[in-house]
């Protein structure tokens, strides 16, 4: 009796031994296979230029774009990029990446942030331990982070979109505006800044109607059918969504108006890649993601260095870009929005 | 099943007391607990500083809570997969009383009277109407969750009272233990004691051995099992309160699929998915070695997917290996006892 169960518990010491190795071999054997990688993040002697992009998810075309930008500005002032996120973009999910990045003493993350506030004490716990935290994209609230990496001003996106068609139509006529939903913050604030900019700077422009698409591809594309319709003078439409202008455009694109009624606004490469291509599009706007990660990485190294401190006034040395100033709240802007057209479009996949 | 396992009850406590608590699947992933976290003190860069502990117990305590009812549970033999959804539904009861001006101690009172109705709504439906527990919580988890996500939507509250996030998160004194870790051994002790020095903990693994039996015996099985899915409710819901503070966050989707990591803890903490075996301190360490693995992981710079790989083979072999030392035992002892081997 007892020599049996003494047998078996010693086999089964032994097997359980041997787990116990294996889940220690599994353990040891994955954090050699990465080390060179932590090597820089320990190694910066002459500042600590370890700096890691946290997207909202990875796999997302826009945030893969904006962290290229990153990891070309790293590697021009010689520091370690990496980038870590989530698999899908959710605010706790994000806390843990600030909380490995923070135990791992990285110079700085560079943020998207999934929440304005939920991030916040983490990102509190990171600033303790000296590590900078610039945000991109999404900002959190201000007196969080260290710096907040603006893509465009209203006043930016406005301007540039008015631009755009006034030119395309030849500086007058009618346009119409194919907004998202009739709530939505951004683009009314956008409508009323470029009824302003028609007022002061293109008066021949007449807006003769803003209508809805609810940011939804059937609505919008119903929308500008009827838009056409109603004004047989027209000579141009903005849409200040991605949902709209793409659907505009596949509207025009296929009907006798195509070429002969311009149609611009806000819109990603991607889906409108085929309407420039085909003429229906001569010029679109949006900010450009890889400047927008080029110029964050800059100034978590201007941050890195003491150069700077988020305060307003403060300026400093983005590479390529040039220089930068540091506005209110700890923003820094890009700029004017991106124009794209047929000359750059195939330079951008997102 | 009921003839077959007796046998297999008496062998297991053939041994003196010491024995059996330093020689069961409980006391090797403890072991084994300690020999991660030593590797990976020495192994992996910036796991052996004081801050990755705090991180550690703070991030576990939700899971190290839910698994200590989820283990009674399983012991008698059911499961519980709505915890995660009641952690969600707690957390927005929170949220949505705090943003409606209601006083957060009252909103915390509130929350735990909905997670103790929430578990007291799955032990009715399982002992009242006879359901199968795994049938009533898949239900239970989607319903929970749907009125979560239901009452809060897609938005997000993140404003509460500074003294209780930063009570979240704080240490005790200069030690890196977080003051949470207290709330985790209280209870600890509390499910300790009712489970392992109770009539009413003996009563679970009767029931967890033989539903029959135990009733022969005069455990009141339905009222157990009743009283156990409540606790498990409570807790989930404090639990749920801890979450909110914590992470300064009530959603919806809070704690999202954590009743599968708590039960994959639990199981690996040698509690057997049948029932009638299993005790909390296998339970604690399986918590905290894969939280452990985890964390040295992700400071390996380990992807999340490799990880999950990583955590899910280790759950596999845990529970391949009480199978297959299960199987040599009987196997090994079959020629010299002429006693039928079950399964």
């Amino acid at each position: 009796m007892f020599g049996s169960t003494n047998g078996a518990t010693s086999r089964r010491l032994a097997a359980t031994v041997a787990i116990a190795a294996s889940v220690a071999l599994v353990a040891t054997g994955c954090s050699t296979s990465s080390t060179p990688s932590e090597d820089p993040a320990a190694g910066g002697e002459s500042g600590n230029y370890s700096i890691t992009f946290l997207p909202k998810n990875l796999g997302n075309a826009y945030f893969e774009t904006s962290d290229a930008g990153g990891k070309l500005a790293v590697e021009e002032f010689g520091g370690a990029f990496a980038e870590v996120g989530p698999s899908e973009a959710a605010p706790d999910a994000q806390v843990s990446y600030i909380n490995t990045l923070t135990q791992q003493g990285v110079g700085a993350i560079v943020l998207s942030a999934n929440d304005p506030n939920a991030l916040c004490d983490a990102i509190a716990e990171a600033r303790e331990a000296g590590v900078k935290v610039v945000t991109f994209d999404s900002d959190t609230n201000p007196e969080c982070r260290d710096l907040f990496i603006n893509q465009a001003t209203a006043e930016g996106i406005a301007r540039v979109q008015v631009e755009l068609i006034a030119e395309q139509i030849g500086g007058e006529g009618q346009i119409a505006i194919l907004s998202a939903a009739a709530n939505a913050t951004n683009q009314n604030a956008w409508i009323e800044l470029m009824k302003d900019e028609l007022a002061a700077n293109h008066p021949k422009v007449e807006l003769v109607e803003v209508v809805y698409g609810d940011d939804d591809d059937q609505t919008s594309f119903e929308k500008t059918a009827a838009l056409l319709q109603t004004y047989p003078q027209l000579k141009g439409i903005v849409s200040p969504t991605t949902v709209g202008i793409a659907a505009a455009a596949r509207y025009l694109s296929t009907s006798e108006y195509k070429g002969k009624v311009a149609i611009t606004g806000l819109g990603t490469p991607n889906q409108m890649r085929e309407f420039v291509e085909d003429g229906t599009v001569t010029a679109f706007a949006l900010w450009n993601p890889a400047d927008l990660g080029y110029l964050a990485a800059y100034s978590a190294k201007a941050l890195i260095d003491g150069t700077i401190t988020g305060a307003e006034g403060e300026s400093f040395e983005a590479g390529t870009l040039g220089t930068y100033e540091v506005g209110a709240d700890g923003t820094v802007l890009l700029g004017d929005p991106y124009v794209f057209d047929a000359s750059n479009i195939a330079d951008f996949n997102f | 099943m009921t003839t077959a396992s007796l046998p297999r009850t008496y062998r297991d406590y053939a041994h003196s007391g010491w024995r059996r608590a330093l020689l069961n699947q409980g006391s090797i992933i403890i072991a084994v607990l300690v020999v991660v976290t030593t590797v990976a003190i020495f192994a992996v860069p910036h796991f052996g500083q004081p801050i990755t502990f705090t991180y550690l117990l703070r991030d576990m305590a939700p899971a190290l809570l839910i698994a200590l009812p989820m283990t009674l549970i399983i012991i008698t033999g059911e499961i519980d997969l709505s915890v995660a959804s009641i952690v969600g539904l707690a957390s927005v009861t929170v949220g949505v009383l705090v943003q409606g001006g209601v006083p957060i101690e009252v909103a915390f009172l509130v929350a735990l009277l909905v997670g103790a109705i929430a578990g007291l709504v799955n032990g009715l439906l399982i002992t009242k109407i006879g359901l199968p527990s795994l049938a009533v919580t898949i239900g239970t988890l989607a319903l929970y969750r749907g009125i979560a996500v239901g009452l809060l939507g897609t938005q997000a509250v993140t404003d509460f009272p500074k003294f209780w996030t930063d009570l979240a998160k704080a240490r005790i004194l200069d030690t890196p233990i977080p003051v949470s870790t207290i709330l985790v051994v209280v209870l600890a002790i509390v499910f300790v004691v009712l489970l392992h020095f109770t009539r009413f903990g003996r009563g679970i693994y009767a029931i967890g051995l033989s539903d029959e039996a135990a009733r022969f015996a005069g455990v009141k099985i339905e009222r157990t099992k009743t009283i156990l899915y409540v606790l498990s409710g409570t807790v989930s819901a404090i639990a749920g309160i801890y979450w909110t503070l914590l992470y300064n966050n009530a959603r919806g989707d809070n704690a999202m699929g954590l009743e599968l990591s708590v039960i994959a803890a639990v199981l690996l903490g040698g509690v057997s998915i049948f029932g009638g075996t299993g005790a909390l301190h296998g339970v604690l360490a399986g918590v905290l070695l894969i939280g452990t693995l985890a964390s040295a992981l992700r400071l390996a710079n380990v992807t999340s997917d490799v990880i999950n790989i990583i955590t899910g083979v280790l759950l596999v072999l845990s529970v391949v290996s009480t199978s297959f030392l299960r199987w040599l035992k009987t196997a090994r002892s079959k020629p010299r006892r002429t006693r039928t081997v079950e399964r």
